[in-house]
């Protein structure tokens, strides 16, 4: 990694993170395009649960991880406190891990 | 969750910011020492967690470095994973603040859990505290972690031992399930997720996430 690599990344993605958050109050949108805005964001977040929870380098990341988070979703929709519901997650994975679990 | 200002809900939403940062910072303490043993200097690790804060887009540039990909690749693949962060700031722009010095500031802590995190606080004083409470403290986890990676380097365990790689999609989940009450916002999610692990064999990293947003597509009506 070069300095001029690192300034690059770091200034392209500063400026997308700030072009989302300067257009909305350019641009006049409807109540219908608003609400695409935050399900974009629901679509985009879920879609990185996703990938992050079965996937690893481009294929399947071992059932340890999505037991672990199975059980930390199961806590949380039973409004299992949230520091709770992410030591649940990771303490899970970690003891199938133990276990001899991928 | 009820959107209200008292002690409580400040003292626990700032908890819960505090629980997300620690997670955070035991990443970093990896990125910090990959990025060590890849060979990074010392000031170009901290400068990358000070200046990009994007875990995922670091640890895949400095993958594709260490993989003899060329700066130019690490920096086009780190950008292309960042790309989902333009549809968030739509999404949370009136919560990060509505004067440009806000924006300007916010626009550096649009981080995943962050926008996670303030969404599930609805859309108002709170949840504008939230984002800015739980973007400060995951900014200092995470420089503070990738510090103490580069330090400690080789001594550091692999973080998968502690789990912690579950503990973060647990977390967004969580965070994500007042906006999943709505029945439209659920079709879209189940799709998206679909769409982006189905397509995560046959895309550059970052791209299945992007796919995700056809999912926006089964939206329909409320």
């Amino acid at each position: 990694m070069t300095w001029p690599a690192l300034l690059s990344l770091a200034a392209g993605t500063y400026l997308i993170r700030l072009l989302g958050l300067l257009l909305p109050g350019r641009v006049r949108v409807s109540a219908h395009v608003e609400r695409y805005f935050d399900l974009g964001a629901t679509a985009l977040l879920l879609a990185l649960v996703a990938v992050s929870t079965f996937t690893q380098d481009g294929g399947f990341a071992g059932w340890a991880r999505p037991l672990g988070v199975l059980v930390g979703a199961v806590a949380a929709w039973r409004r299992v406190p949230f520091v709770l519901v992410v030591i649940i997650a990771a303490g899970t994975t970690a003891l199938l891990r133990l276990a001899g679990l991928p | 969750m009820d959107v209200g200002s008292s002690d409580r809900t400040l003292r626990e939403d700032a908890r819960d910011a505090l629980a997300l940062a620690v997670a955070v910072s035991v990443v970093a303490v990896s990125f910090g020492a990959l990025a060590t043993a890849a060979g990074l200097p010392l000031l170009i690790t901290m400068a990358m967690s000070l200046l990009v804060l994007a875990g995922g887009a670091q640890f895949l540039a400095v993958a594709i470095i260490a993989a003899g990909g060329g700066p130019v690749a690490a920096v086009a693949g780190g950008l292309l994973l960042n790309l989902r962060h333009l549809p968030y700031g739509l999404a949370v722009a009136d919560v990060v603040g509505d004067r440009w010095p806000a924006k300007v500031f916010g626009a550096h802590l649009l981080i995943d859990e962050v926008v996670a995190f303030s969404r599930a606080r609805g859309s108002g004083a709170r949840a504008r505290r939230a984002y800015w409470t739980s973007g400060i403290l995951l900014a200092t986890f995470w420089n503070a972690g990738t510090l103490l990676g580069v330090v400690a380097g080789s001594a550091i365990p692999d973080p998968s031992v502690f789990g912690v790689d579950a503990a973060f999609p647990a977390a967004l989940l969580a965070l994500l399930l007042p906006a999943l009450r709505q029945s439209d916002a659920r079709r879209v999610g189940l799709a998206s997720a679909v769409i982006a692990v189905a397509s995560t064999p046959f895309l550059a990293p970052g791209l299945p996430v992007l796919a995700g947003l056809l999912g926006l597509g089964v939206a329909g009506r409320k």
